[in-house]
């Protein structure tokens, strides 16, 4: 099901006949099936002059159903730290229970301690990777965004349900690995500590723009997330301005209706 | 002591013959020799507040905690044994973690008290152990009750209360809470009002030095359980003292 | 009944595998090499990382200080790799501190081999190569495959261009298909000073960079040696100033680092 390099998904459900065969017809009892049932889409993020930028649409598919068009993709973890997703969103909601744990546990020590963007991300990846060998995946990919409170570095991290990491400047999964992530690294490589804010939202803005022309996936409603020095912030959901008048001609979208 | 020497005090697991477990009153007494800790419950909020008996002038000030985190909306503080208090925290938190990994929402006060209460008294059944030697008070807000404290006493049992004390001048503490109106007292002054309590019960003549510790959880703090802050913290101290120097006057 | 229709006698195969078998390995690009001289290594890597035709970040090392004397370039399955190089620096951490030394570098080798065949039937999908200095402080390469096989080389290369880099070392390093003259004597290998197999390394991975899409954007070479403090006056590879070629020292690892000990030296590569 793995059609594209990168897309861990697919856009719809398995149309196998026994898809929901009982499980003692899998003929190696260890083996875990998995696959995403409800999913997100695209998660892209980009760092700047303050810190780090990101963003996703509010939508959550059922296949090719629009299924829940107001689910938050991106969570505070902490204060300095935020984690987007796209994947299966029962993974999803399973993975910010396992994070608020984690958090929990480190508060209730009380020593002054806060973990650090690159500490819970090493954290999240050790779940992946764990997880996978034992055939048994977290469905999503993530990024992770933050600014370390101590010495005010960015950190933006992707780990998915292999548990394969990675840095870099500019991050995009699922359709935004090929859809968004040439446009962020044009926009973006080696200028991230001239970008103001102002034009990290615009970037991202574009880019969402562009996700929701060509992915099917997506809606035309996201979030924008930021962490600087000061701390993070999720943006309520919101649109932009989209022209479809190079369709004006075509059946379907123009005013006709035959 | 009359239970001593008639063999029914020796174990948790055997009755006397009038039906007391006496190991469970002695468990009570080592509660009876701590630092007193107090919990006030106001409309806003709640305050915990410790006297923590410091046992040598070589220790770091601040260190050895006695009041815990048990979970964001939730504190507790024991009397007694301090390593008793600490796994019992422990235990709290764990509860507390399995109550939200069940239903995805953080623990009503009460649904944790009954299980921390169940929890110590499995420890009044067994002869291969020993009860609690503490009494703990759990403090917090949830979104069903509001504000409450409940205590959980060697033996099990646990009440709410609107303000309870435990530990050696827990008689004295009980007299000053009653006299508050909690109805219409506000967080800050609650706080104020238990490090006066404190500060009134110790009893200098016998335990020399101590340290006030305090927590809250109410609007100030966003709902989270958290130490007081040491500026408000030291000033509380400052006018406990100056009330008491007022009182010794007159 | 496993395998069996329900009130079917014979084995009768049920239908395809339900649903999709979930496939836990990627292969993320990229090449290692490793040649070693007389006294010193060179151990390098590019730093892309990708997966299929997408590239995921234009810098992730592949090659790891362990100690002063042995580097290790991982090559595969990015995240088997990260995950077998924490298990080995915790296994020398833990010699270290029953030792009171670090682990020599055949021992490393050895116990690489035992950790890959450790997960002989869900392997660490990773091609390794460790280079660094011998007990007799001589340049030293030992090659595994993902199940644990290895050996020890003058020069190996491995990942999405070995095919391409192997036969020019093979050449160049080891004089395959070199003849003698009466004019020029073929030489021995491993006996190449440090600054021309830096010059050999360097061309490998921009040829590599040209013809393989998987590799490009930065090179890493790490070179392992005596220290110059160590020498009363520096002489070998210790006497070659790498700082002045762009060298800095090389951090990480289980043990107190001296000056000098493992340098390692960055250069561009083309990204696209």
């Amino acid at each position: 099901m793995n059609y594209l390099p990168g897309q861990t998904w697919s856009s719809q459900p398995a149309q196998h006949h026994h898809q929901f065969a009982s499980a003692s017809y899998n003929t190696d009892p260890s083996a875990h099936t998995s696959q995403p049932i409800v999913t997100g889409t695209s998660v892209i993020a980009i760092r700047f002059k303050d810190g780090v930028m990101m963003a996703t649409d509010t939508l959550a598919s059922y296949g090719s159903l629009a299924r829940f068009m107001d689910i938050k993709r991106i969570e505070k973890v902490g204060e300095n730290t935020i984690l987007g997703a796209s994947g299966d969103m029962s993974d999803w909601q399973y993975v910010q229970h396992t994070l608020d744990k984690l958090m929990l546990r480190e508060q209730n020590e009380n020593d002054g301690h806060i973990l650090s963007p690159s500490q819970i991300y090493a954290y999240l990846a050790r779940v992946m990777y764990n997880r996978r060998s034992k055939m048994d995946p977290i469905w999503n990919s993530f990024v992770l965004a933050g600014v370390d409170p101590k010495d005010g570095s960015p950190f933006l991290g992707y780990v998915d349900l292999l548990g394969t990491t990675y840095s870099a400047s500019t991050i995009a999964t699922g359709f935004g690995l090929h859809l968004a992530q040439p446009l962020l690294r044009k926009a973006v490589e080696g200028r991230e500590d001239q970008i103001e804010e102002e034009e990290a939202k615009r970037i991202l803005e574009e880019c969402m723009k562009v996700l929701f022309y060509r992915d099917a996936r997506s809606l035309n409603r996201f979030v924008i997330a930021t962490v600087t020095k000061e701390g993070s912030k999720i943006s309520e959901p919101y649109s932009v301005p989209t022209s479809w008048g190079f369709a004006e001609m075509l059946r379907g979208y123009g005013p006709q209706t035959q | 002591m009359a239970s001593q020497g008639t063999g029914y005090d020796l174990s948790a697991s055997t009755y006397s013959p009038d039906g007391r477990i006496f190991q469970i009153e002695y468990a009570a007494k080592a509660v009876e020799n701590a630092g007193t800790v107090i919990a006030i419950r106001t409309k806003e909020g709640v305050v915990i507040a410790v006297e923590k008996l410091v046992q040598s002038k070589l220790l770091v000030p601040g260190s050895n905690r006695r009041i815990f985190n048990i979970d964001r909306h939730i504190g507790a503080a024991s009397a007694g044994l301090i390593a008793d208090g600490r796994h019992l925290a422990e235990r709290a938190r764990d509860e507390a973690v399995n109550y939200r990994d069940t239903y995805r929402h953080p623990t009503p006060l009460k649904a944790l008290a009954d299980r921390v209460g169940l929890y110590v008294q499995a420890y009044t059944l067994y002869s291969s152990v020993r009860p609690f030697g503490i009494s703990t008070i759990l403090a917090g807000i949830d979104d069903v009750r509001g504000p409450q404290i409940f205590m959980v006493e060697p033996s099990g049992v646990f009440w709410g209360y609107n303000g309870c004390a435990i530990g050696k001048g827990k008689q004295l503490a009980k007299t000053e809470i009653e006299k508050l109106d909690l109805g219409s007292l506000t967080l800050s002054q609650a706080v104020e009002e238990a490090a006066k309590i404190i500060y009134k019960v110790h009893d200098e003549a016998k335990d020399k030095e101590f340290e006030l510790e305090m927590s809250w959880i109410g609007p100030e703090t966003d709902g989270k359980h958290q130490l007081v802050p040491d500026e408000l913290r030291k000033e509380a101290a400052r006018k406990a003292k100056e009330a008491l120097d007022d009182e010794m006057e007159d | 009944m496993l395998g069996l229709q329900p009130g079917s006698s014979t084995v009768v195969p049920t239908s395809a595998p339900v649903g999709h078998r979930f496939e836990p390995y990627d292969s993320n690009g990229g090449s290692i090499a490793a040649v070693c001289g007389k006294d010193f290594c060179i151990i390098a890597s590019d730093t892309r990382q990708s997966t299929g035709y997408s590239i995921q970040t234009r810098y992730k090392p592949k090659v790891f200080r362990l100690n002063d004397k042995a580097t290790l370039a991982t090559n595969g399955f990015a995240a088997d790799a990260e995950a077998m190089v924490s298990r080995i620096r915790q296994r020398l951490e833990w010699y270290r501190h029953s030792h009171g030394r670090s682990m020599p570098l055949h021992a490393i080798a050895r116990m690489i081999s035992t950790i890959l065949y450790g997960k002989r039937f869900f392997p660490y999908y990773v091609y390794n190569i460790l280079g660094g200095l011998d007990e007799e402080g001589k340049g030293a390469v030992y090659s595994f495959d993902p199940v644990g096989s290895y050996e020890r080389e003058f020069c190996r290369a491995a990942g999405a261009a070995q095919s391409l880099i192997q036969p020019f070392l093979d050449n160049q390093i080891m004089f395959k298909n070199q003849h003698s003259t009466p004019e020029h004597t073929v030489p021995k290998p491993g006996e190449m000073s440090l600054p021309d197999v830096l010059k050999i390394v360097m061309d490998s991975f921009t040829s590599a960079t040209e013809r393989h899409i998987e590799v490009g954007d930065g090179l890493e070479m790490f070179v392992v040696r005596t220290p110059p403090s160590a020498q009363g006056e520096a002489i070998g590879a210790a006497s070659v100033d790498l700082k002045a070629m762009g060298g800095v020292e090389a951090v990480g690892g289980e043990d107190e680092q001296e000056e000098g000990a493992v340098m390692v030296i960055r250069r561009e590569l083309k990204k696209d």
